[in-house]
């Protein structure tokens, strides 16, 4: 037995990732309360001191459910000059983009101007944080690419922000919540579909929001933990109102992304709807075809939270009615559900696919050469 | 089997941790209410530094509705998913059949019985006045 004296050293730095990928669930976030002033007009900045912001959710200050650690992000993700979890460029860099070789950050900010009452204030919100997402991150690293934040209850105004926005480099698509005051099919979000088609951008329907309404189909559960299952069941009406709406086959062109809120369930949803369609199909004559063809043909899905089986059989058997085309990569960083990119698709993946699913499918999709 | 001098115990009060790399491994060193225990500093699940999480206690109910909070300051929670190990034995709580984190035996020692064995002395200079905190991997 032998003795021997070591120091002290920092802890050993995490596992790294030599693949190239591309990450399509990146949230950044405000250092400070008011880091968007410089992007808002007096009026809107007088009227944040004065009044504030008004959700749809009543009585709402931050999130209804608790989030499980702090800002809902991983403890070793605070930046060391300070600020929330997400907040520092450099520290990104340092943490998420150089270790994991990230080519390609799909920016996803929340707790933006989305969702609120006054519709001219989250007008202006969703503008200025667009703004913010070039000065403060793509323009300083060109890895990283926004999603457009539109004030999507008025869908004329969030029409009018995808066109500004439209041909610039800095947005590789439109982001919206699954959560909002209607299902995402209706009408009133017809004009981002437009303008989105029109534009050539993907719409991306993150998990969140809060619309007024409960955020179970069976009312207000009791834990967090419902509430993050919650999300799949939100996606899944979002996404049976948009095909059966007609927005796809109205907008054949559109792209949409389901972000964060897995991908396992798709294949019964779709064969649920198919079922449904063949017996209801004179209700809904608008949607020409089997409900699976509309979300085979116009839905991609990022992978966290990758779905996770005791057998990754049953993995592959899901992944392969959805696509290996069809998945983009996401880590969500820097919140605390975070996958790691070394450790999620098992062993038994063919190179091609490999490849796809990291980097390939989200170049494809974001037009990123 | 080797030991290795962690520090003196006056540097790792209770209630404090020590993070340091051992032939290659991230481990960390506890001080829980006056025992010693060491972990490896790498989560089973997907590889975040383990042992940079905080300190919690363990819930556990025998029905709904009747809640034992137990282990104080003696379960670590993973910083990134919130996967909770016992810092005594490095079992999960969430699915202890696939998951374990390595824990290392540690424990004091007088300085006098660390100096008579053969050592590598690096940075830690040994008082055989003091007592030392010793890990065996």
């Amino acid at each position: 037995m032998n003795i021997q004296f070591r120091e002290n050293q920092e802890a050993a730095s995490p596992l790294t990732v030599k693949t190239a990928i591309a990450d399509c669930d990146i949230h950044p976030a405000r250092a400070t309360r008011t880091e968007l002033y410089p992007y808002l007009a007096k009026r809107w900045q007088h009227h944040l001191e004065i009044y504030g912001v008004h959700a749809y959710q009543g009585m709402m200050e931050g999130p209804p459910y608790p989030k499980a650690q702090p800002n809902a992000s991983r403890r070793d993700a605070y930046p060391p000059e300070g600020g929330p979890q997400g907040s520092s460029l450099a520290f990104m860099q340092k943490q998420l983009l150089d270790p994991n070789n990230v080519q390609l950050g799909v920016l996803n900010p929340l707790n933006t101007g989305q969702g609120i009452r006054n519709h001219e204030l989250s007008a202006a919100l969703c503008s200025a944080i667009n703004d913010w997402q070039i000065d403060k991150w793509t323009s300083k690293d060109k890895r990283l690419k926004a999603s457009i934040v539109v004030g999507n209850e008025d869908g004329l105004s969030a029409a009018a922000e995808i066109r500004e926005r439209a041909g610039d480099k800095n947005f590789v698509q439109v982001l919206l919540l699954s959560r909002n005051v209607e299902p995402l099919g209706q009408r009133r979000y017809w004009p981002i579909y437009q303008a989105a088609e029109e534009a050539g951008l993907p719409v991306g329907v993150h998990a969140f929001g809060f619309g007024g309404n409960p955020i179970t189909p069976s009312g207000w559960p009791s834990y967090y933990i419902e509430e993050m299952v919650g999300h799949s069941q939100c996606q899944q009406s979002a996404l049976a109102s948009l095909v059966l709406e007609g927005v796809f086959e109205r907008f054949p062109k559109l792209k949409m992304v389901m972000i964060e809120a897995g991908f396992g369930w798709a294949p019964s949803l779709a064969w649920r709807l198919d079922k449904a369609w063949q017996r209801l199909r004179s209700e809904v004559p608008h949607v020409k075809r089997p409900p699976s063809e509309y979300i085979r043909e116009q839905v991609w899905w990022t992978t966290q939270p990758m779905e996770d089986p005791e057998s990754r059989e049953d993995l592959f058997d899901v992944i392969k009615w959805i696509g290996w085309d069809r998945l983009l990569f996401a880590t969500d960083y820097p919140h605390w559900d975070y996958d790691e990119p070394s450790r999620v698709l098992p062993a038994g993946v063919s190179e091609a696919n490999r490849e796809a699913f990291y980097l390939g499918n989200a170049k494809k999709l974001y037009g990123i050469n | 089997m080797a030991r290795h001098v962690i520090a003196p115990v006056d540097e790792l009060p209770p209630g404090t941790r020590k993070f340091l790399e051992i032939d290659g491994r991230p481990i960390a060193i506890f001080n829980i209410k006056g025992e010693y225990f060491g972990l490896m500093n790498r989560c089973p699940h997907q590889g975040a530094a383990l042992c940079e999480g905080p300190l919690i206690g363990l819930a556990q109910s025998s029905n709904p509705g009747e809640i034992e909070y137990t282990k104080l300051g003696e379960i670590i929670r993973c910083p990134w998913h919130g996967w909770e190990f016992d810092i005594r034995t490095g079992q999960s709580y969430c699915d202890p059949r696939r998951f374990r984190v390595k824990a290392y035996p540690a424990h004091v020692e007088p300085g006098a019985s660390v100096v008579k064995g053969p050592y590598v002395a690096e940075t830690v200079t040994v008082k055989v006045e003091s007592d030392y905190v010793v890990v065996e991997l």
